[in-house]
């Protein structure tokens, strides 16, 4: 199994586009939660291989995109008081109220950019004069890491490190969407690698209350393609039920040894969510025991409350309920280069994706 | 050599001083280790003599690690500037030679540095001519940065310009994509495959002048994607020309465990740079020679054919992904960042 090539193969892939050509009749709009999943199919020129009738809404699931303003900007104001942060890579270029974690870097504050939390605890132990910081960002898929990290560090006794944490969750995200009363979603394809942690049980809920089909889906091109034709069939069969195109991946229990972990550092609680506002009970907070290394209870930094950009119709897109290429200031005042939201900055983000890699020229 | 006949084993500020260390350092190292008529004349510069039109290409090397597979920032130094000449249609002859070396490096380091340019140098059939020493303060340099300035005769058939591109012209790349800028990665994340990534850098100024002497003006440009990637370059490229580009993912020369290196760090390969690899656009009558001929060069053996300038979506490159779809391939913006998940 080389689950690259074979994932990306040309034949199968045309063979599922042409079933999903043959079987389709009426208009659906499908959803992909996941931000890669959006990468995957603007990437690979899919949405222009799909029929028309065949809408794919992009979802959001971004976690870059859906990280609150303030959070940013806590980050620079501890880089700004000698904090060693650590950051994924793709945080740094998302404007906080007054600029991005990658200026405040260049003006002389010390972030590191990493792979791993757990590289940042070494960080933590090389550097035992300094405070050190992980940007802790990210759905259910990184929040064993982060949190592996923090238990890490209690195993060392390591008293300098603390994370930023602001992990949403996909299952009330995708509540608040289908209570939207603008929704107008028939189908999801569910966020795989989400899902290969968290497993499926959360997700029958959701068909049962919404009678809506879900196809928990990889991101390779054959999965995008195989996930939307089991969502569309299930359509116009007019049956609704959870499926897993992700198999070789996603398992119905999950990972348990992840799920375990996270449970041990983290709790649900009520999150903020950028462009959508703030969800009940749709994120992990850190449990009283470890809040110790918890950054925002550590240094004090709180209740910074930072007004967005009025332009940015950040939410309207992470909902769904407008495509990048609708907002006036797309590729004009808002470019990469000179984002206004984070959804033209993060490599997951669906304007980010439009703005790379599709082109009304080259679309039908 | 035994760096006690400096009388320390590492560069301090009195080696940039311009005194007694610099001369001793230079005597000892440069000197002795390059040995040629301009360097041996100890002058402020050298006078050499070209025939005809002259190309200029000047580049600086920061890279770090300084010590990587498959090279060292003193091979890299050599062999990117003189490739730069070649993308002139040119002969790189000589070379300046600037270091700027933090205080702290160690000697042998250094020596190997000097060494490593000597033989890409030797390698490349270029002499270094001039150079000069500077030394800073330990913090404000990191270890070393080489500056290099290519100086080459052009080649009598070549006609190389953006301007002489026209629509059908064959675009052609030299060999795998990625390989450099993936072994730099990998060292640096600690990755290690079941068999190591290299750099890829070498010179390619003879098969140049080799496709020059068979292919003449009917190579219209070559480029190198260095910094930035194929991606970066072919977008530059189609913007400066007005026209379209066109390619094929299935086309693009990618070795398996680069690919695989891509797709564990996160980084699209189309965006990675290269060091041993050139594009050239190429007049499309010759285009399958051209392959042919670079294809039994050692440096092209993985040469391919991946696409053409069209007068379809100008200023923009378009590509065909490996199931059919289309999609914009722009240019880097900022650097290419680790992502998330």
């Amino acid at each position: 199994m080389k689950y690259l090539s074979e994932y990306r193969n040309l034949e199968a892939t045309k063979k599922y586009l042409d079933e999903i050509h043959k079987i389709t009749t009426r208009n659906w709009n499908v959803m992909e939660i996941c931000g890669g999943q959006t990468h995957s199919l603007v990437k690979n020129g899919i949405l222009d291989l799909l029929p028309e009738k065949v809408r794919m809404i992009h979802g959001p699931g971004c976690p870059v995109c859906v990280t609150p303003l303030n959070l940013i900007d806590k980050a620079i104001e501890l880089l700004e008081n000698n904090v060693i942060v650590c950051s994924f890579g793709d945080m740094i270029r998302v404007p906080g109220s007054k600029r991005s974690l990658l200026e405040a870097k260049a003006s002389g504050g010390d972030l590191r950019i990493l792979y791993s939390p757990i590289e940042a605890v070494s960080i933590a132990k090389e550097n035992p004069d300094k405070e050190v910081v992980f940007f802790a960002v990210g759905f259910e898929t990184t929040a064993p890491a982060n949190a592996l990290s923090v238990l890490h560090a209690e195993k060392e006794g390591i008293t300098n490190y603390s994370i930023l944490a602001s992990h949403v969750l996909v299952p009330p995200a995708m509540e608040a969407i289908l209570d939207d009363e603008l929704c107008n979603i028939d189908a999801f394809l569910g966020a795989g690698h989400v899902c290969a942690i968290m497993g499926m049980q959360e997700y029958y809920p959701l068909v049962k209350k919404y009678e809506i089909p879900i196809v928990i889906t990889g991101f390779e091109p054959l999965d995008m393609v195989q996930g939307i034709y089991m969502a569309v069939k299930q359509l116009e069969e007019g049956r609704h039920a959870l499926e897993n195109q992700y198999a070789r991946v996603v398992k119905e229990h999950g990972n348990k040894a992840a799920i375990n972990v996270i449970g041990k550092v983290f709790e649900v609680g009520d999150r903020e969510w950028r462009g959508i506002g703030e969800i009940p009970n749709s994120g992990y907070v850190i449990r009283e025991a470890y809040r110790k290394y918890d950054a925002e209870a550590k240094f004090g930094i709180g209740n910074i409350k930072v007004p967005e950009n009025s332009s940015c119709i950040a939410g309207e897109i992470l909902r769904g309920i407008k495509k990048p290429n609708q907002c006036n200031q797309f590729g004009k005042t808002c470019t990469p280069s000179n984002p206004l939201g984070a959804p033209m900055v993060s490599s997951e983000g669906a304007c980010a994706a439009y703005f790379h890699f599709s082109d009304n020229l080259i679309s039908s | 050599m035994d760096t006690t006949e400096l009388g320390s084993d590492t560069i301090n500020l009195g080696h940039g001083s311009g005194g007694t260390m610099t001369r001793d350092l230079l005597d000892k190292i440069i000197f002795k280790t390059f040995n040629n008529p301009y360097l041996n004349q100890k002058h402020d510069g050298s006078i050499v003599k070209f025939n005809g039109d002259i190309a200029i290409s000047t580049d600086s090397f920061v890279i770090s690690p300084i010590f990587f597979k498959g090279g060292d920032i003193g091979e890299l130094a050599v062999n990117g500037t003189v490739n730069d000449v070649a993308m002139c249609g040119a002969i790189p002859k000589f070379l300046s030679l600037a270091f700027i070396v933090e205080e702290g490096l160690a000697i042998s380091d250094f020596t190997k540095i000097v060494n490593s340019v000597k033989m890409a140098a030797d390698k490349s059939g270029v002499q270094i001519i001039t150079g000069d020493t500077k030394v800073v303060e330990r913090g404000k340099g990191d270890k070393i940065f080489i500056n290099t300035t290519g100086f080459g005769e052009v080649h009598p058939k070549a006609s190389i310009s953006a301007d002489n591109i026209k629509i059908g012209d064959k675009i052609i790349v030299s060999g795998f994509i990625a390989q450099h800028g993936m072994a730099i990665m990998s060292q640096r994340e600690g990755l290690e495959f079941e068999s190591t990534i290299e750099s890829d850098t070498t010179n390619v100024n003879f098969l140049v002048n080799d496709l020059l002497d068979t292919f003449g003006n009917k190579i219209h440009l070559f480029r190198d994607p260095t910094r930035g990637g194929l991606a970066s370059v072919l977008s530059e490229i189609a913007t400066d020309i007005n026209k379209g580009v066109t390619i094929s993912e299935k086309r693009i020369p990618l070795e398996k465990q680069v690919a695989a290196a891509c797709e564990i760090l996160g980084l699209d390969p189309m965006y990675v740079a290269n060091e041993g690899v050139f594009i050239a656009i190429v007049e499309a009558g010759v285009a399958d020679a051209v392959v042919q001929a670079m294809r039994s060069n050692e440096k092209g053996k993985n040469t391919s054919c991946i696409g053409e300038v069209t007068d379809e979506h100008p200023n923009k490159v378009v590509m065909k992904s490996l199931i059919g779809g289309k999609r914009i391939v722009s240019p880097l913006i900022g650097e290419q960042l680790p992502r998330i998940c």
